[in-house]
């Protein structure tokens, strides 16, 4: 089974301000958008962050083949438990969702 | 119609010097660079300080100044000084002074004034003028009066007014990342829904195109829409890097919310005019009832931290057995030794190399040949939590996994081991506060110099 960052171009997370995380999914081809579409439920992103899928934003965005899933952030940024300032590395656990 | 040229995502960040006397070829009517964001965390505003160096503000901003005063025309910086609290806006109206005297140059400059008083923001919390965002914390008047430092950020009126008072250099206090970008446009009749659009696709400089790091960017405002073109060798501009650039730190790929109304970017089009340019039609803004975006932050208590090292096999192999069994043993000492209740202080022990950047959502686990114990103490008081660091010490130095085997050593790579962090702080604010005038929440004032 593929990982999801080897059939898409790029993963992007970051703070959308303090208290919301943002994830972009750049898939770069139809093809791959088709895929990802198709085989990432928003559940399954919701389980990466232990959170209910009720929580989750998802965006089908077509004409950029891009995937976008909004969540409140895990932890307010810069708290005390709070580890990753910008909340850019959750791109990496995110590309190593098998699809 | 109107030309923003924009050096680059921040101030700070550096710029590309040539492309920036390419833009002043092009006889923009304003230059505008945000200073910035609440990105880096919440000490900033808590401490009302920059996170940049002064040296390297100081040498971006004259380069700008310079750019200007031969241009002949305004310069703005929002959010000055990072968080854009009235301390940092007080630094750059600082530096600025010292430049404009180094230089000899003789100019108006306005300041715009954003912090506020947190018992005035209690009080319009308290008359329902102060509503949260979507997943803002519970808040009460304590919390608001708790805060350090409060922010509200302008919008394109509050800047307007900036602009209007015929200042050669504009340095604002927290506002929008795009109402210093859009204000000027606005002002000379430019479509809303594309003044808004053009500076959400521009505030980050040529992050909407390629070659990101290059900065410098013209966006040209009409009736219509916009056309933004990076100026940067090599930079080019598509309608797919300037229209994924609404998904950037956004939460809403469509919808971008500011004081006054909100874009919408659903029915927008994108068309390429050459290889380097891109125009923009078609955004929609919707007026709606004159509202800021408060930010605030709070001190959270003092932190003094360590970190050592783990290369023993045995040990990296048992790192999370080592660390909770000294997370556990050293609490029960803190707490006996210095007659403390267990929730007075907090000792984490983070394993780098092994879960350090998602804790227990991590989902993978490889043989580390080493693991870096990162010791977070946070407790009430700084002396407090350095004196629970020293408490703390001898168990990173020298704790065994099990009494049967030799006493261990662990490598700290610095003297003194405990490393004092100070306060910290915390995001307490995610609300909006309603105003009957812009201005309600803002000061403006204007220094002729030199």
């Amino acid at each position: 089974m593929a990982n999801l960052g080897s059939i898409v171009g790029k993963v992007r997370s970051k703070n959308a301000g303090p208290f919301w995380l943002t994830v972009d999914i750049f898939c770069e081809t139809p093809q791959a958008y088709e895929q990802v579409v198709s085989s990432l439920p928003t559940k399954t992103i919701a389980d990466v962050f232990r959170v209910n899928e009720s929580v989750v934003k998802r965006f089908d965005l077509s004409e950029l083949n891009v995937v976008k899933f909004s969540l409140p952030r895990p932890e307010i940024q810069g708290s005390m438990a709070d580890r990753d300032m910008h909340g850019a590395s959750w791109a990496a656990l995110i590309s190593e969702i098998p699809v | 119609m109107t030309k923003v040229l924009v050096p680059s995502g921040a101030l700070g960040l550096n710029y590309d010097q040539s492309a920036l006397m390419r833009g002043l070829d092009m006889k923009p009517d304003i230059i505008a660079i945000d200073g910035g964001s609440t990105d880096s965390g919440p000490a900033y505003l808590g401490k009302g300080m920059s996170k940049y160096s002064r040296s390297s503000t100081k040498v971006e901003w004259q380069g700008l100044m310079e750019a200007r005063a031969k241009a002949g025309i305004p310069l703005v910086i929002g959010t000055a000084g990072t968080c854009g609290a009235d301390s940092t806006v007080d630094w750059m109206l600082d530096i600025t002074r010292d430049i404009a005297d180094e230089l000899g140059q003789s100019i108006k400059i306005a300041v715009l004034r954003s912090s506020q008083d947190p018992a005035n923001i209690a009080d319009a919390f308290e008359n329902g003028r102060v509503t949260p965002l979507q997943h803002a914390p519970e808040i009460t008047r304590d919390t608001i009066q708790g805060c350090s430092n409060i922010v509200a950020l302008a919008g394109a009126e509050q800047i307007q007014a900036a602009i209007n008072t015929g200042a050669d250099v504009i340095i604002a206090g927290r506002t929008t990342d795009t109402a210093i970008i859009a204000a000027l446009p606005l002002m000379q009749g430019a479509h809303a829904g594309g003044a808004w659009h053009g500076a959400k696709i521009g505030e980050c400089g040529a992050l909407c195109a390629t070659n990101p790091q290059s900065g410098v960017i013209m966006i040209d405002f009409d009736g219509d829409g916009f056309t933004v073109t990076p100026l940067a060798d090599g930079a080019k501009a598509s309608p797919h890097t300037v229209s994924a650039h609404m998904l950037y730190e956004n939460s809403d790929p469509n919808i971008l919310y500011e004081p006054g109304g909100y874009l919408d970017v659903t029915d927008a089009k994108y068309v390429a005019l050459d290889d380097t340019s891109v125009r923009v039609t078609g955004s929609k803004w919707t007026t709606a009832p004159y509202t800021v975006k408060l930010e605030g932050a709070s001190l959270a208590g003092y932190q003094c931290i360590s970190l050592v090292l783990l290369r023993d096999s045995h040990y990296v192999k048992n790192a999370q057995k080592w660390a909770d069994d000294i997370g556990e043993k050293c609490s029960a000492k803190v707490a006996d030794r210095l007659n403390l209740n267990p929730t007075d202080f907090n000792i984490e022990l983070r394993l780098i190399g092994e879960n350090a950047s998602f804790g227990t959502l991590e989902t993978r686990s490889v043989d580390a040949v080493e693991i870096g114990v990162l010791g977070i103490v946070t407790a009430s008081t700084d002396a407090l939590a350095n004196e629970i660091g020293k408490i703390l010490n001898p168990y990173l130095l020298h704790h065994p996994l099990t009494q049967s085997e030799e006493q261990p050593t662990f490598a700290f790579p610095f003297s003194p081991a405990e490393i004092s962090r100070g306060a910290i702080y915390t995001f307490s604010l995610n609300h909006i506060m309603t105003l009957d005038d812009p201005m309600d929440a803002f000061a403006l004032e204007v220094h002729d110099i030199g």
